[in-house]
């Protein structure tokens, strides 16, 4: 087992209390597998995953713990992370664009990058020519600027540097939401290669595209409101997913084929609750067209199936 | 009736504009009342250029754009006014489409001092409402807030019911729902598809294909400023002929079909062709033929679809020959 998370806590500090953006995730990504992360706009999948690598100063940890291989991670103490980072757990930054440093040559800014960490330029070059090659850029970008590349080559630079140190876990954060179709597809499939050819062992890509997490994603994590919905294996999230959050989402999706004159979809009535001060129980009951008294306890989030696990109690079968 | 006639836009570029930039290159096609028409182009294909050429925000280099038979760049002074009350745009940020400082809804409280200064208040009050019910908003909910109360589908909706409120005959929405949520995100695309029913016609700007096919009637594709393929929807996405196209649609993340699988169903080969000047996917190299000033780019292919390809160009001409 990869990585585990239990019962995970993050609150923003405001001063007018707490956001509770991340209230209680538990879950577990196995080896090899690249996790998708979905939801819709401040449900929380950012902080979800910058909490497994980095706290800013705003983001409070509350309770919880984050184990990597058997290793509990500090997340707590950033000073102790620094050991972590980058070796074991690795982030592709969610504007890429702006990621590197624009004042260095690309190839200057990695041998600073890897002194810093005690390595050598000259000892990691080989392998750095060879990643460029695999994504499909030229060797010479590392003499340009990054302002010579355009925003798909940037990408691809930044993952190549990213896990150049072959991290156990990376945390992929709307990579491909700015790029133009054909250039995201080359990306979302970098991604995959560099999990095939052994670079990057567990993976968490975050988006709000779940066609994408259709594509490349062996299992999907929906989260709502700060709380984790459902979680299981691809098929079964698109095709026979039990949260009344999850069926939505995915019914509200406009696909290539499907038509305003033949079939007209409809979107979520409502929007997410404010976090600051989260209503009590199921926190999609006032917008879930299924929801009745219990849904005034807060649903569990337990397996139903196996690697099927929801918070629904309509899903987990206590009705009535 | 919006009718763009072999619009060009060139931009001045580099130190004291000593180099042209060609943006927009011979574009036609129309908007017919009660139609969408998406206009899909990746990054700097020049889409946004034409949205702001029709919206009169910048000028036409070459080309006419007309509206029910009037050039609309022989519109001055008091016209324009009068051509905004047809033609309003609604672009992608809600967030910096409004003012922050003052309530969301002063945008209505500018059209009446611009177009209804003498509309008694009773009435005016009606037809606001009126526009709001339009967008499917609660009066009560979304009136004497300011920007950041209100969410964004809520501020997109808004401005399309400040649109509303004018006597519209084209709308143009530049990339209006990719900066909201999957679940919002539907809402608004079949609002537009309902204005659409009442008679309005719709130049619907995106990137993403799916949206694009879901809603509109006709489809552009542009590239690198050029349109590549055009036509009836169920056609250009049915049957994709131009490679690009070709590679766009292939491109597409769907929910139910993997990448693979789409790439077999469309057959042929749709990377790695290179040589054309205009387009990067253009099949056969070093065969670009001479291109005469005034003969159309593009080839019909069969009823409502049209290609911009050299290549294709020249089978269809040694069909006919």
């Amino acid at each position: 087992m990869s990585l585990q998370v239990s019962d995970l806590r993050v609150y923003y500090r405001t001063l007018a209390g707490d956001v509770k953006a991340l209230d209680g995730a538990t879950f577990a990504v196995a080896d090899k597998e690249i996790m998708g992360l979905a939801g819709e706009s401040g449900c929380g999948k950012s902080t979800l995953g910058n909490s497994l690598i980095r706290l800013d100063g705003r983001m409070k940890y509350v309770a919880g713990s984050v184990t990597l291989d058997g290793n509990e991670l500090p997340i707590w103490d950033s000073k102790e992370m620094v050991q972590y980072r980058f070796w074991d757990v690795s982030e592709i930054p969610q504007y890429a664009m702006s990621a590197m440093n624009p004042t260095r040559k690309i190839g200057k800014m990695i041998s600073e990058l890897v002194q810093s960490r005690g390595k050598r330029y000259s000892e990691i070059k080989p392998e750095l020519q060879h990643r460029i090659d695999l994504v499909g850029l030229q060797r010479d970008v590392l003499d340009r600027y990054p302002i010579e590349l355009s925003g798909g080559m940037k990408q691809r630079m930044v993952m190549v540097i990213s896990t150049l140190m072959d991290p156990a876990l990376l945390i992929a954060d709307e990579i491909t939401s700015a790029l133009d179709v054909s250039t995201q597809r080359a990306v979302a499939e970098t991604l995959v290669s560099f999990r095939d050819h052994g670079f990057v062992r567990s993976m968490i890509v975050i988006t709000h595209d779940v066609s994408i997490l259709y594509q490349i994603a062996d299992s999907i994590l929906i989260m709502y409101a700060g709380k984790l919905a459902e979680k299981a294996s691809t098929s079964v999230i698109i095709e026979k997913p039990l949260h009344p959050y999850t069926r939505m989402l995915v019914s509200s999706l406009p696909e290539v084929g499907v038509r305003y004159a033949d079939k007209k979809l409809s979107g979520i009535p409502g929007s997410p609750p404010s976090l600051l001060n989260p209503p009590t129980g199921c926190r999609f009951r006032a917008r879930c067209p299924l929801a009745f008294s219990k849904c005034r306890e807060e649903p569990p989030f337990v397996e139903v199936e196996r690697d099927h696990w929801v918070a629904c109690w309509k899903a987990t079968g206590t009705d009535a | 009736m919006l009718s763009l006639d072999r619009v060009s836009k060139s931009y001045k570029i580099g130190t004291f504009g000593g180099k042209d930039l060609l943006a927009v290159r011979d574009v036609s096609f129309d908007v017919m009342t009660g139609e969408v028409v998406s206009l899909i182009g990746e990054s700097g294909s020049g889409k946004t250029t034409v949205g702001k050429m029709i919206l009169k925000l910048i000028d036409i280099s070459r080309g006419t754009i007309t509206l029910d038979g009037e050039d609309i760049s022989r519109v001055h002074g008091s016209g324009v006014k009068s051509y905004y009350r047809h033609v309003q745009g609604v672009f992608q940020d809600p967030f910096s489409s409004y003012n922050p400082i003052f309530k969301a809804d002063r945008v209505f409280s500018l059209i009446r001092t611009e177009y209804y200064s003498g509309m008694p208040s009773s009435e005016w009050t009606g037809k606001l409402e009126a526009a709001l019910r339009g967008v499917s908003l609660d009066p009560g909910q979304v009136l004497n807030k300011y920007p950041h109360q209100l969410s964004g589908g809520q501020l997109q909706r808004l401005l399309v019911a400040r649109a509303l409120l004018l006597d519209l005959k084209i709308l143009v929405a530049d990339e209006i729902i990719s900066m909201l949520d999957a679940s919002t995100r539907i809402d608004v695309l079949n609002l537009l598809a309902d204005l659409k029913s009442r008679g309005m016609g719709i130049l619907f700007i995106t990137h993403d294909l799916s949206l694009g096919n879901y809603i509109s009637e006709k489809t552009v594709i542009l590239r690198r400023g050029a349109v590549v393929e055009m036509g009836a929807t169920d056609k250009v996405f049915g049957h994709p002929s131009h490679p690009y196209t070709r590679l766009l649609v292939s491109s597409v993340p769907q929910l139910h079909k993997k990448w693979a699988q789409i790439e077999e169903e469309l057959g042929a080969p749709v990377a790695g062709i290179s040589g054309c000047p205009f387009h990067d996917m253009y099949p056969l190299a070093g065969r670009m033929p001479e291109r005469p000033a005034d003969e159309p780019t593009l080839v019909q292919l069969e009823d409502d679809h049209f290609v911009g390809c050299f290549e294709l160009e020249s089978e269809k001409v040694r069909q006919v020959a």
